[in-house]
């Protein structure tokens, strides 16, 4: 497993006889698809694998089988952590906080330029 | 030098068909959802591979469109090796076919990048991704079978001895043999055949595998002479079924 970002695991299954850490049941794992080079990875779904390498094996046909496709990424599905949706009144009153959009802005520069140009 | 390049032609070609339509006989039915499209789209690919050689077979060496070529042969005419003829019997032996066939077929086409042969060197480069996921996939399944489950293991190694002799097979040597070594078109089966025992025993190895001791009389030769087993002729007739059912009208 080598690799220059020590932070991401890059399998090179072609020239691999490592055997992955396997379970003896089949997980799930979360994929994420590049479409090119330097573009975000975007969640697509799961697949079921019993380890690192299969759900790559698996995630090149279930998601990388029509258009582009540069690299797949995928994650354990318990690696994921997430608020629990019950705490979803967090972000309720977030939409109303237009002063946190740059588009908010222009608008109130505006609304002043008009409102000295009439001051006289 | 045309008949050395058509034997070579064909006998990949013909691999490539039969290995394509026998792998595709899990569509539907594979071990689960994911697998099943996997094993789908890798015989799919195979079937294409097919369908550029004898492209070329048309193009360039003036033999019968690709799908004259795929379907209106008799079985003697066909050269591929006995290996792919065979049925897709349980997953196990299908996933040791693929291993073995495929990582012949990568180390083949990684050779022909470099052939005098300008068209098969353009195709070799051009599909060689392809293999190289092929091959991926069967020795991410070997080697997780092979550590997995004592019924795993056995039902691998089992198939692995049942496919060894049939699979020293894809070696046969043709009698134009030399012709292409010596006019740089292919480096030969000799040496394709030793490739692939350096690249396949670390990876039967790892899956803990035995490799199984090689018998010189039981290496099952004659398909790349048009001696076949028992099933290359069902196969052909479903295959060819429709296309004969109305000959002047069936279109692909």
């Amino acid at each position: 497993m080598e690799t220059l970002d020590p932070r991401i695991k890059r399998l090179s299954l072609e020239t691999s006889t490592e055997v992955e850490k396997t379970n003896s049941h089949l997980i799930t794992y979360e994929v994420f698809h590049q479409e090119k080079r330097g573009k975000h990875v975007t969640h697509v779904g799961i697949v079921h694998a019993s380890n690192p390498e299969m759900a790559l094996v698996m995630a090149k046909e279930v998601f990388g089988r029509r258009g582009k496709t540069t690299n797949l990424w995928v994650v354990k599905t318990s690696d994921v952590y997430t608020f629990s949706s019950e705490d979803e009144e967090m972000f309720e009153t977030t939409p109303e906080k237009t002063f946190r959009d740059p588009a908010y802005y222009k608008v109130r520069d505006r609304i002043e330029k008009f409102q000295n140009k009439n001051k006289v | 030098m045309s008949n050395a390049l058509k034997d070579l032609l064909f006998k990949m070609a013909d691999d490539a068909l039969i290995i394509g339509h026998r792998n595709s006989e899990w569509t539907g039915i594979g071990p689960m959802l994911e697998e099943d499209l996997a094993f789908s789209s890798m015989a799919q690919d195979k079937i294409g591979h097919a369908q550029a050689l004898y492209k070329i077979l048309n193009d360039v060496l003036g033999e019968a469109d690709a799908d004259t070529l795929a379907f209106k042969r008799e079985e003697k005419n066909f050269k591929c090796c006995q290996l792919v003829e065979q049925p897709i019997g349980e997953y196990d032996f299908s996933i040791v076919r693929q291993f073995l066939f495929d990582h012949a077929e990568l180390i083949r086409y990684d050779m022909l990048t470099q052939s005098s042969f300008q068209p098969l060197a353009q195709l070799a480069k051009k599909v060689k991704g392809e293999i190289k996921y092929h091959v991926m996939h069967a020795d991410t399944f070997v080697k997780l079978l092979g550590n997995g489950t004592e019924e795993s293991k056995a039902r691998l190694q089992t198939s692995l001895n049942y496919a060894w002799h049939l699979a020293l097979g894809i070696f046969e040597k043709s009698e134009f043999e030399n012709d292409l070594i010596s006019e740089n078109i292919f480096a030969g089966e000799e040496e394709l055949k030793k490739r692939w025992l350096q690249k396949i025993i670390p990876i039967i190895e790892a899956a803990s595998l035995k490799i199984p001791a090689t018998d010189e009389s039981k290496i099952v030769y004659g398909g790349r002479k048009g001696f076949h087993s028992e099933y290359l002729k069902p196969l052909l007739d479903e295959m060819c079924e429709v296309v004969r059912s109305d000959e002047a009208t069936a279109e692909w």
